[in-house]
Order: C-alpha cells, then sequence, then structure tokens
C-alpha cells in the first residue's frame, strides 16, 4: 500500500518548515522515530477502513438503497431523512418558523460572541427575555395566524436545541437564586438552598426525567393533561438548576471581598449590590462554566428518547427502523455523532478561547 | 437648649464601652471615642492593633458585640434600615481602593446617589463631575478604574464617597497601597476635604498628614486607645511608653 511509506518519504523543497518541524517533534532521537512510525502504522491500519468505507467508497447520491451499490457508506438514507433529523414530525409547510427562530437566535449569539459589537447588555437582555417569547410562538404557534403545531410533532435537532436552549436559559435565574441562598445569613434559606443542590446533583438526569413523565401526572387531578415536552423542560430545568448555581458560586467566589464591602458601605441594599455590582462582575468569570454545563446538558438531552420524546438520536433510530432503509443504523449513528461533536466542540473551543481572554482580562486589572 | 443637650448635638460619633471579639479573639477591648463635628481624628497603631476593626464597625462592616455606636444621633442597632440609613451619611475609603472595575469612573460616583438617594440622573451626574473636579481628574470620567493609576483611582474613590454627600469620612489606610510618587496627591486632597470641614477619621501612618490637620491623634494597641492627644503633644511629649516605643520606629526609619 502506497500510503505506509509516506511519513518517511523525504518533502519536496518547498515544505522545508514542515520537514523541520517533523524532525523537531516527530523523530527527535530514535525513540522518538521508532514511537512515530509505530504510532503511525497503526492509525493507517486503522483509520484507513474508516476512511474508505466513509468517504472512498461511500454513496452520496440518489433516492432509494438500491442506489447504494458500493460496500461503503450510505450517506443516501442521511440525504432522504435530513429534514425529518432536522425537524421531526413538523409540518414541512411550517419548517421555515424553526429555520427563523434559530436564525434569530444564531443571529443574537453571534452578536454576543463577537467581542466588537455594542450593546451587549442590551442584547442579552433581549435574548433572555424577548427572544424565548419570539421563539415560542413561532414555534407552537396559535398567534398571529400561526397554525397551533403541537408539540408532539416537534422532534430532531430543533427538539435537542429547545430542549438544551431552555434547559440553560430557564436554568440560570434559579441557579443564581440559589447560589445566593447557598450565600445567605439566613440560616433556613441556606439549608434550604444546600438541600435542593445537593439532592438533585446527586440523582441522575434519566430519573428525573422518568419521575416528570410518569410520577407528575400522579400530583395532578384527574383528566388534566400536561404536555409532555414541558414536563419534560420543567425537569430538566430544576435539575439543571442545582448545576447552575454551582457555576454561579464559583463566579461568586472569585469576586474579591472589597467589592462588597464597597457597595455596602455606600449604603446599597442587598439586591442593588448583588444586581449592579457583584452579578455583572461574576457573570463574566462564569460564561466558560455556563457553557461547559451547556455541553454536558446538549448531549444529556438524548435521554429524553426513553420517555418517547424524539430528539435527534431517537428519530435517527426511528428511521433506522423504517422497512425501506433497514441496515443503514450505521451510518445513522455516524451522523448524530458527528452533529453533536461540531456543536459541542464548537462550544468546547469558543470556552477555552474565553477562558484565556478572562484571564489575560483579570491579571491586567490587579 | 441645656449645655450638656447642646454638646450632644455636637457629636458626629459617640462610641462607648465598645467590646468585639473575634471567635475567642478579643479585639476592641473597652473602646470609648467621641467625635465632635468637624472634628478631625487620626488613629495610629501597630499591625494588628484593631485600628481597621474600630472604624469599620463605625458604618457595620463589622458587628460589635457590647457596647454602643451612635453616629449622627442614630444609635447603630441590628436593623437593616438604620444601617443602610447611617451608611448613607458616612463614607469610606479603602486601602485597596475597591473601585467597582465594571463601570466607567463617572458610572462609579453616580450609582449610589442615584439608587440610594434617588438622585435625578442628571443631577447625579453634575454633583460626580463637581467632586471629580475636586480631586483634579475630571479628564478620566469616562474611563474604567482599571485605566488608572493607583493614586487616581484613590482619588476616584475618594470622589465617589463625596457624592453621597456625608458627614463623616472614615478613611482605612489610604495611601498605604499607593507607590511614594503617588501618595502627595491623594494626601493633598484630603487636606482639602480637612480644611473645609469634613468631619474625618482617619488611620494612616502618615505623620505628617497628621501634624497638619488633625485636630487629635489616636494610638491604639492590642484592641485598646492607649493615648489620645492634640498632635503637638502627642508627637512631642508622649506619655505612654508604647507610645514613644511606637513613634520612634515609625520616625526613625
Ligand atoms: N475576620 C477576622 N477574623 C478573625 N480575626 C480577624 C479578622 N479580621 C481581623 N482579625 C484580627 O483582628 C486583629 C485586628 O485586625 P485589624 O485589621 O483591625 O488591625 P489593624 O490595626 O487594622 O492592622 P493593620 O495595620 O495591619 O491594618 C488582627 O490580629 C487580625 O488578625
Ligand atoms: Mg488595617
Amino acid at each position: 500500500m502506497k500510503y505506509d511509506s509516506q511519513p518517511t518519504l523525504p518533502a519536496p523543497a518547498s515544505t522545508i518548515g514542515a520537514v523541520g518541524w517533523m524532525r523537531k517533534h516527530l523523530f527527535n532521537g530514535p525513540i522518538n522515530t521508532i514511537a512515530t512510525l509505530v504510532l503511525g502504522y497503526f492509525s493507517i491500519i486503522f483509520l484507513w477502513p474508516v476512511l474508505d468505507w466513509s468517504l472512498l467508497s461511500a454513496d452520496w447520491i440518489g433516492t432509494t438503497r438500491n442506489d447504494c451499490t458500493s460496500d461503503g457508506a450510505c450517506w443516501v438514507f442521511i440525504g432522504q431523512r435530513l429534514d425529518q433529523f432536522l425537524y421531526g414530525f413538523y409540518p414541512e409547510a411550517e419548517t421555515w418558523r424553526l429555520d427563523t427562530a434559530f436564525f434569530i437566535l444564531a443571529a443574537l449569539i453571534a452578536w454576543l460572541i463577537i467581542p466588537s459589537t455594542p450593546r451587549k447588555g442590551w442584547v442579552a437582555t433581549f435574548t433572555l427575555v424577548i427572544f424565548p417569547i419570539i421563539a415560542f410562538i413561532l414555534l407552537s404557534g396559535g398567534y398571529f395566524g400561526l397554525e397551533t403545531v403541537e408539540t408532539h410533532k416537534w422532534g430532531g435537532l430543533s427538539l435537542t436545541l429547545v430542549l438544551a436552549v431552555v434547559g440553560i436559559v430557564a436554568a440560570l435565574p434559579f441557579g443564581v437564586l440559589l447560589a445566593l441562598g447557598r450565600q445567605s445569613d439566613m440560616p433556613i434559606v441556606r439549608s434550604l438552598s444546600v438541600v435542593y443542590i445537593e439532592i438533585w446533583r446527586g440523582v441522575p438526569l434519566i430519573t428525573v426525567l422518568f419521575m416528570a413523565s410518569v410520577m407528575l401526572p400522579l400530583f395532578f387531578p384527574e383528566g388534566m393533561t400536561f404536555d409532555k415536552l414541558l414536563r419534560a423542560l420543567i425537569g430538566i430545568t430544576l435539575f439543571q438548576s442545582a448545576y447552575m448555581a454551582e457555576v454561579v458560586r464559583g463566579g461568586l467566589q472569585a469576586i474579591p471581598k472589597g467589592q462588597y464591602e464597597a457597595a455596602d458601605a455606600l449604603g446599597l441594599g442587598y439586591w442593588q449590590k448583588m444586581i449592579m455590582i457583584i452579578l455583572p462582575q461574576a457573570l463574566k468569570l462564569m460564561i466558560p462554566g455556563i457553557v461547559n454545563t451547556f455541553i454536558a446538558l446538549f448531549k444529556d438531552t438524548s435521554l429524553v428518547l426513553i420517555i418517547g420524546l424524539f430528539d435527534l438520536l431517537a428519530i435517527m433510530q426511528a428511521s433506522a427502523n423504517d422497512p425501506n432503509w433497514i441496515g443503514f443504523s450505521t451510518e445513522g449513528y455516524v451522523f448524530v455523532a458527528l452533529v453533536f461533536w461540531v456543536f459541542c466542540f464548537g462550544m468546547s473551543r469558543y470556552s477555552m478561547h474565553l477562558e484565556k481572554r478572562l484571564h489575560t482580562g483579570h491579571s491586567n486589572r490587579a | 437648649m441645656s449645655e450638656v443637650q447642646k454638646q450632644e448635638d455636637q457629636l458626629a460619633i459617640e462610641i462607648r464601652d465598645l467590646n468585639k471579639w473575634y471567635g475567642e479573639f478579643h479585639v476592641l477591648k473597652n473602646i470609648n471615642l467621641q467625635v465632635q463635628k468637624g472634628e478631625r481624628i487620626v488613629i495610629c497603631g501597630p499591625s494588628g492593633s484593631g485600628k481597621s476593626t474600630m472604624i469599620r464597625c463605625i458604618n457595620r462592616l463589622e458587628e460589635h458585640q457590647q457596647g454602643e455606636i451612635i453616629v449622627n444621633g442614630v444609635p447603630l442597632v441590628e436593623d437593616v434600615k438604620k444601617i443602610e440609613a447611617i451608611r448613607k451619611d458616612v463614607g469610606m475609603v479603602f486601602q485597596h481602593f475597591n473601585l467597582f472595575p465594571h463601570l466607567t469612573v463617572l458610572e462609579n460616583c453616580v450609582l449610589a446617589p442615584i439608587w440610594v438617594k434617588k438622585v435625578p440622573r442628571k443631577e447625579a451626574e453634575a454633583t460626580a463631575m463637581k467632586y471629580l473636579e475636586r480631586v483634579k481628574i475630571p479628564e478620566q470620567a469616562l474611563k474604567f478604574p482599571g485605566q488608572l493609576s493607583g493614586g487616581q483611582q484613590q482619588r476616584v474613590a475618594i470622589a465617589r464617597s463625596l457624592c453621597m454627600n456625608p458627614d463623616v469620612m472614615l478613611f482605612d489606610e489610604p495611601t498605604s497601597a499607593l507607590d511614594p510618587e503617588m501618595i502627595k496627591e491623594v494626601l493633598d486632597v484630603m487636606i482639602e476635604l480637612a480644611q473645609e470641614g469634613m468631619t474625618m477619621l482617619c488611620v494612616t501612618h502618615e505623620m505628617g498628614f497628621a501634624k497638619t490637620v488633625a485636630d487629635r491623634v489616636i494610638f491604639m494597641d492590642a484592641g485598646q486607645i492607649v493615648e489620645e492627644n492634640e498632635p503637638e503633644t502627642f508627637f512631642n511629649h508622649p506619655e505612654h511608653e508604647r507610645t514613644q516605643l511606637f513613634l520612634s520606629q515609625i520616625l526613625n526609619h
């Protein structure tokens, strides 16, 4: 195989820099050279079939399984079912509403992420307060002549995003209150916050979802139905706010005592002090932690399939069980994994970048 | 009005038999102190003698366990409303400035007047600019604290306190975190303030400042007020041995 010998081939003169780099990092000394060769050999042995299956001998074009003739992956399956993976059973004529909502969200997030944009405070407030209302109206309809789309039709990646975004955004205010409660001078408030946080952090999300879907209805009067998605969202929010509280607590602890004292000495009340002095500073420090929590939640949302909600993973599994496409679940899993990975990797890079920026920002100030 | 009553009215701060413990540690022991309106008092003493703790009790940054503190006739008790009322009238300047780093200099100055005293923003900004001019940095109003030098930050901190129009100003070693060349610019502001008749309690080891403006110098050691006198007597004829020792240490080095 010609690929075997590639790493040891002399590089063309135009890539002297690369050769130099390889000398320095891969071939400096006999042990490193052997390690490089052995690892290189094994990665080629293992990666080659993956590459071959997923790209080189894969089928890309067509409409049915009969178009998949080679022995590589059948991406036709993904292409044919892409709409379902993205929108679930949302009526096809209405999917523009999902597109619009997520486009607005992406624009708002871009605004908040890009350092040079003005009026971040207002945009953040808009994102947290006004946008959820807009998104709710767009997604579920019933107002302004928009057709009502019931939540059992929601699914796919859009449902995954709804679960994760609502989970984080709704958990933030509760998390802040819990973290403040945990720091409170009032013993009852403090103990209640600690108990709440420790209980929720001690149970797995899957049991929370079960309880939300099976036990919650038992507490409601007979005949009263309660949207399944809403139940899941409540469960996720309650669960997530405990984690959020710990992130917020970390942020609060990083604020020097002098800031509290200066606010006190000026006669600011407790809430004025928290809202205008402490939280704005702490929130900045909390962003990396929030992003990390969000990544964890984003992946955990696929657990909702056990209570019968069709997130991206569940809907892929359902599609792979379709008699027309039986036998292509590998492609499905690879695709889902890739989608999750792209989102999570993007967020984790962003959080790393932010940590670096905050770090330098902090040492400038000291 | 009786003589006694009249004198009571003149008191900005009265501390009676103040005792405070940190756990087992008796940090303030039977402190008695009366501060007349307009009086300038300098407090000095070795590290750990309780100077900071004492002045921080006056605006309830620290809680005391025994004794009475009366500020402008209002006794300091366990009542949030009373505490906030007293804090409105008592300004404090810290060793490490404690400016709010996420707000501009101007925002630092107008925040408390607007939210605590409910002053309209326009008026608060005008007042803030007036005080920033007094501390000689009006041109920095729109900068953030992190962009200023230590001396400038401390002057902003003084202006921020003055914006609340306090009756009493507390200073806790306002110059000891500053580079030598910046100490003077802060002391000048404080001297000017003293000459305008502000009631001041100042913990400092700047003996030049004490000689220039203080009406009384108080020496604390091990949680007690050991000696108090007008600067002339305090520096030239200290009564107590501990005071003499302390003075010889800080003056000779
Ligand atoms: N929160 C606290 N808990 C326990 N002990 C404390 C606390 N704050 C201060 N102390 C102790 O109380 C004593 C007095 O402290 P204080 O800060 O009032 O001294 P100081 O005279 O201001 O000293 P310095 O000149 O170093 O500022 C010190 O021994 C200190 O260790
Ligand atoms: Mg001190």
